[in-house]
Order: structure tokens, then C-alpha cells, then sequence
């Protein structure tokens, strides 16, 4: 039940917690800011020095708002694949669709040395890339769809989306042979993750878009807790399984394209944290999970953001390495601990 | 005066059916389901038990012949309609999760509850009913996986009947328990028939508790299915066609199946 007090405190402390992290992700950085100086220019004020101001509004806090959204829709996105394939390691990821990404952006970043001058340079920029990775998830998408259609075993589509995984990354590495370092090193920093560098105008096609998935996703609320009895019970209580499918399914890639496309290929998210939430909140019942996976997102992404600059330093690592050494660990503590009830 | 048929089959025929040929299980298929009855369906192993139950619930279409539930052509409901209906209790284990007994049992109230699945008083109260019923009142805050098989097919009727439809489909409740457990769901069963007023329909092996605790049964044979009362289906020698095997005879005076040659 959603009322029930443990419920309420547990989601009040995640606000503080999103809260928390957003400041804190936006105080640290290679710069050293003072906090009040956040502070003041994040309510409206100004900071003692413009570069600082500057520093804040258009690379942290971009980032920051970029971390909430990629970690709350992937989250999601990985919530919603688990109960529809009965499968407690789906995720976008296994479904093939950040491979299709992947796909795609390593045609444009690798082939296009083979393309005329023209062609080649309007397609490395930014937009290119994005473009790109949405159409490769797209059609990953389609012809997961195609299966689906076909096929009506969900075993079966996990299947063919882990096949479409492993010939995307065959096919990838085909054309990183055939690649000039330089290439090379665009498309693997690309695929490591990056949730700097987005405008504003990105940010907001990105908030667009995860939010119409979300939006997806809540009105499948209802009949993900009817598929938790399986197929054959959730259409005895009167749900009309393809239409719930196809809604969930097109909230999936929604969420996992419109997210890879802006900050590249980002693992474990959509995997671990419907686990943690399932965990926490000890609850199968979907109304309750999509808040708690929602905020676990954002809270886990901030965290990673955090981490990925190395407080006190002026590194910054990859935040892709940082999801999978936080995330690869807890999703083998969770097999090893609960075998039989992960979801 | 309400109507006392809840389903009912004119002239069906079911099967398997492929782009060339119908590959007809059974044919000539007459059944009616009343109120308050208790009914038990019968057959040998690969007779087409299933096959019917699948057809009367839907899931498979006749291929010939209809499906009348409440005097409407089954093909003619909606999803949600049918849910409004008809409930039922299927042999497939769960999926993992950390559903509670009550969430589970609650679940049955889909048909009724809004967009987001909020149990509204009267779904609260219809749940309780429902627990209060099967007597499952010390397992509402256990996880499903906690209890065991013969506690699990109790719940699940209470599944059913929070659903509150008219009709409750079993398919095979009683295999996996003890005798102890499947004397107590069928005479769960029976109550829920004659005091809460329900149509149950349920497949079984156990045919000396059917012919004991059902108001009717419906007998598959190879060659015919025959809907009766349990007395009239032995006076009538049915039970002997049930199984092809001369090892195997029905004694008509203890009612129940004893081997010969031994």
C-alpha cells in the first residue's frame, strides 16, 4: 500500500536526498566554487566572480538536471522490462536497444571517412550522433517488435535482443578495424558516457522526451501488477496484453533512445536500481515502485556524477566505468542473496 | 427473476485448427452451467480437457458452434467485460515477485479499480470478503512464496472470488495436495457454490471426491461429453467408458474405480 507510514518516511528521506545530491553535484567540480556562491547564483543571485557563474549555469547544472533525467529514465525503463519479461536481468540494455544506439553512432563516427567531405562533417557534429543513435535503438526497436509479434514467448524476445547485442558489437568491431585512431577515439568516448556538454536546447528535447516516457510508464502502472501473475491471469482480469506490451515497450525505448542518444551508452542504471528499490520498499506493487526506482535514479545517478569527478581533483572519470563498478557488484550481491525472488 | 444459466454451449466443437485442416477434439458439445452449482469436469489424460476449458474461457475460439455466457456469444465481450464475468484459477506457477497474499488477492479487483489500480471502500471490503471466505486471514501479510500449495490454491480462489463474477473456472485446483487439503478446497468449492450463489466449473483427476461433493459433472470420452449428476452418470455406465483399460473397472457400489485382476 502506498499510505502506510515506513512508505512515507522512506520517500520523504529519497526527496531529501535528490535535493541533497543536486547541490552537492553541483558544488564539487575541478573548479572550486565556494558554497555560497552556489547558492546565490542557483537562487537567482549572482556570484562573486562571472566565470564562476558561468561555470555553474551552463556546464553544472546542466549536468546535474542531465544526471536526474538519464538516471530516473533509465531507471524506469529497466523497472518496466523486468516485469514484462518475467525477467529480473532485463533491462534496455538487454533488449538490444543502446546496441542499436551504438550501432548507429559507430557508422557515423567510424564510416564516415567514406562518405564525401561534406557529408562526412555534417554527420560527426553532435546532431549526426544523436540522430544516429536514435534511429540504430529505433530500429532495434522495430525489429524487436517484429519478433514480438511473432514470437509469443518473452524468453524468446530477450533472446533475440541479446543476439541483436552481440551482432551490433561484432559489426562495431568490424569498423574500428577499419578505423583511424582519431576516429577511434571519438566513438569510444562516445560509448563511455557523458553527461557534460549538452546545451540547453538538448536538455530540453531530452526532458521532453524522458518525461512522455515516464508519462507512458505511469499509465502502465496498472497493468505491470496485473503481469505479475503472469500473462494468462493479467488478461483474465480484463487487460488488453498487446495494447499493454506495445505501451510498454514503446515507454522503453522512448526512455533508453532518447538517453543514449544525448549521454551515450550509460550501464547497470536501468538494471540495478529497480532491484534497490524493490529491496528497500520490500513491494512488488508497481504504484509504489515507480516513485521509488524514480528517485533511487536520480539520487544513484547524482551519486555517480559525484564520484565520476574525483572531489578534490581535476579529473574527471568516464561515467560510464563509475555505473558499472558501483553497479556490477550489487547485481551479483543480489543473485548470490536472493536467487529466487529478485523481483 | 434472474437467470438461473450462466454458461451455456450450443452444438460447439472444439480443436486445433490450421491453415488446411480442423483437427477436432470434440463435437456435439451441449453443457449447461447453472447458479449455485458446483461442477466437475472429468476425462482422461490428453482427452481435451483443457481444449474445453480454454474454449469456454475464451482463450481459444470454437471451431464450431458458440460459447453463451450470461445469453451472449462469448466472442461478443470485451476483455474487460469478460473479467467482469468470469474469473479463474490456472494451473501456471507464478512469476517471482514480493506480492503479498492480500496484494495478490486484491489484484482480483482490476475490473473494477481506475487508471492507476487504486482499491477503492468497496474493493477493500470485497478483498476482505473474499480472505474472511477461504479462511486465509492469518496469510494476508505473508509473501506468496512463503505459503504452501494447498494454502496458495486458497488464495488463489480468493483471487477468484474478489473478482466477483458470477462464474469461477478451475483448472485442476486439487493436483499437488494431499487428501486432507483436497477434501478441504472442494469443500470450499461447494460453499462458495451453494451460500455465495456462484457457478463453479473445475477439472479434475480425483473422481471419487467429484462424485461425492459435485452437483453435476461433465464426463470426457473419447467418443462423447455427457453433463449429468454424478448419480445418473453411474446408473447411466459412464464412468466405464472413461478409461480404455480392462484393469480398470467402476464399481457402481461404492462409486468409485477398483482394479480387476489383481
Amino acid at each position: 500500500m502506498i499510505h502506510n507510514k515506513r512508505n512515507t518516511t522512506l520517500f520523504f528521506l529519497l526527496l531529501i536526498g535528490v535535493v541533497l545530491l543536486f547541490v552537492a553535484d553541483i558544488s564539487f567540480g575541478s573548479v572550486t566554487i565556494p558554497f555560497h556562491d552556489i547558492a546565490e547564483t542557483l537562487t537567482g543571485g549572482m556570484a562573486s566572480r562571472d566565470t564562476w557563474e558561468y561555470i555553474i549555469i551552463n556546464y553544472r547544472l546542466p549536468k546535474a538536471i542531465t544526471a536526474i533525467l538519464v538516471g530516473m529514465g533509465l531507471s524506469v525503463s529497466g523497472l518496466l522490462m523486468q516485469t514484462l519479461f518475467r525477467n529480473p536481468l532485463a533491462g534496455p540494455y538487454v533488449l538490444g536497444l543502446s546496441s542499436g544506439s551504438s550501432l548507429g553512432v559507430a557508422f557515423v563516427i567510424l564510416g564516415a571517412a567514406y562518405l564525401p567531405g561534406f557529408l562526412g562533417s555534417v554527420l560527426v557534429s553532435s546532431y549526426g550522433i544523436i540522430v544516429a543513435s536514435f534511429l540504430g535503438s529505433l530500429m532495434v526497436l522495430l525489429a524487436v517488435m517484429l519478433v514480438s509479434q511473432k514470437l509469443r514467448d518473452t524468453m524468446a524476445i530477450l533472446i533475440v535482443g541479446l543476439m541483436f547485442g552481440s551482432f551490433t558489437s561484432a559489426f562495431v568491431g568490424v569498423l574500428t578495424y577499419f578505423s583511424t585512431a582519431e576516429q577511434l577515439q571519438k566513438f569510444t568516448f562516445w560509448s563511455l558516457g557523458n553527461l557534460g556538454n549538452l546545451s540547453w536546447i538538448s536538455i530540453t528535447i531530452l526532458a521532453f522526451a524522458v518525461g512522455l516516457g515516464l508519462l507512458l510508464s505511469a499509465i502502465s502502472i496498472k497493468p505491470l501488477n496485473a503481469l505479475l501473475l503472469g500473462e494468462n491471469y493479467a488478461k483474465s482480469m480484463g487487460l488488453n496484453y498487446n495494447k499493454a506490451r506495445f505501451i510498454i515497450i514503446l515507454s522503453t525505448s522512448i526512455l533508453a533512445g532518447s538517453i543514449t542518444a544525448f549521454a551515450g551508452p550509460i550501464a547497470f542504471i536501468g538494471l540495478a536500481v529497480p532491484h534497490i528499490a524493490k529491496l528497500v520498499f520490500r513491494t512488488s506493487n508497481h504504484a509504489v515502485l515507480f516513485w521509488a526506482t524514480l528517485l533511487f535514479g536520480a539520487i544513484i545517478m547524482l551519486f555517480c556524477d559525484i564520484v565520476s569527478q574525483l572531489p578534490g581533483t581535476q579529473l574527471t572519470l568516464p561515467i560510464n566505468a563509475i555505473t558499472s563498478i558501483i553497479g556490477a557488484p550489487v547485481v551479483i550481491w543480489l543473485l548470490v542473496n536472493k536467487r529466487n525472488r529478485l523481483m | 427473476m434472474e437467470n438461473k444459466i450462466i454458461l451455456q454451449t450450443q452444438d460447439l466443437s472444439i480443436g486445433y485448427t490450421n491453415k488446411k485442416h480442423d483437427f477436432p477434439v470434440a463435437a456435439n458439445i451441449e453443457l449447461q452451467l447453472e447458479k449455485g452449482q458446483l461442477i466437475a469436469l472429468i476425462g482422461a489424460n490428453g482427452i481435451g480437457k483443457s481444449t474445453l476449458l480454454r474454449t469456454l474461457t475464451g482463450i481459444h475460439k470454437p471451431l464450431s458452434g458458440a460459447v453463451k455466457l450470461l445469453e451472449k456469444n462469448l466472442r461478443d465481450f470485451t476483455a474487460a467485460d469478460l473479467a467482469r464475468q468470469m474469473s479463474l484459477v490456472l494451473t501456471e506457477k507464478l512469476p517471482p515477485s514480493n506480492l503479498t497474499v492480500f496484494e495478490l488477492v486484491a489484484l482480483g479487483r482490476q475490473p473494477y479499480t481506475n487508471w492507476i489500480g487504486k482499491l477503492s471502500e468497496t474493493d477493500l471490503a470485497k478483498t476482505k470478503a473474499a480472505i474472511e471466505l477461504t479462511q486465509i486471514s492469518h496469510l494476508v501479510d505473508k509473501k506468496h512464496y512463503e505459503i504452501s500449495d494447498g494454502q496458495m490454491q486458497k488464495v488463489l480462489v480468493a483471487r477468484a472470488l474478489a473478482q466477483d463474477t458470477p462464474l469461477i473456472i478451475l483448472d485442476e485446483p486439487t493436483t499437488h495436495l494431499d487428501l486432507l487439503h483436497k477434501v478441504s478446497l472442494f469443500m470450499l468449492l461447494k460453499k462458495l457454490a451453494h451460500e455465495a450463489g456462484k457457478c463453479i466449473l473445475f477439472s479434475t483427476h480425483d473422481i471419487d471426491l467429484a462424485i461425492q461433493l459435485s452437483d453435476a459433472m461433465i464426463v470426457m470420452t473419447e467418443t462423447t461429453v455427457v453433463q449429468d449428476t454424478p448419480s445418473e452418470l453411474i446408473r447411466r455406465k459412464l464412468f466405464d467408458a472413461l478409461f480404455d483399460d480392462e484393469n480398470l473397472v467402476f464399481d457402481m457400489e461404492k462409486s468409485k474405480f477398483i482394479f480387476k485382476n489383481l
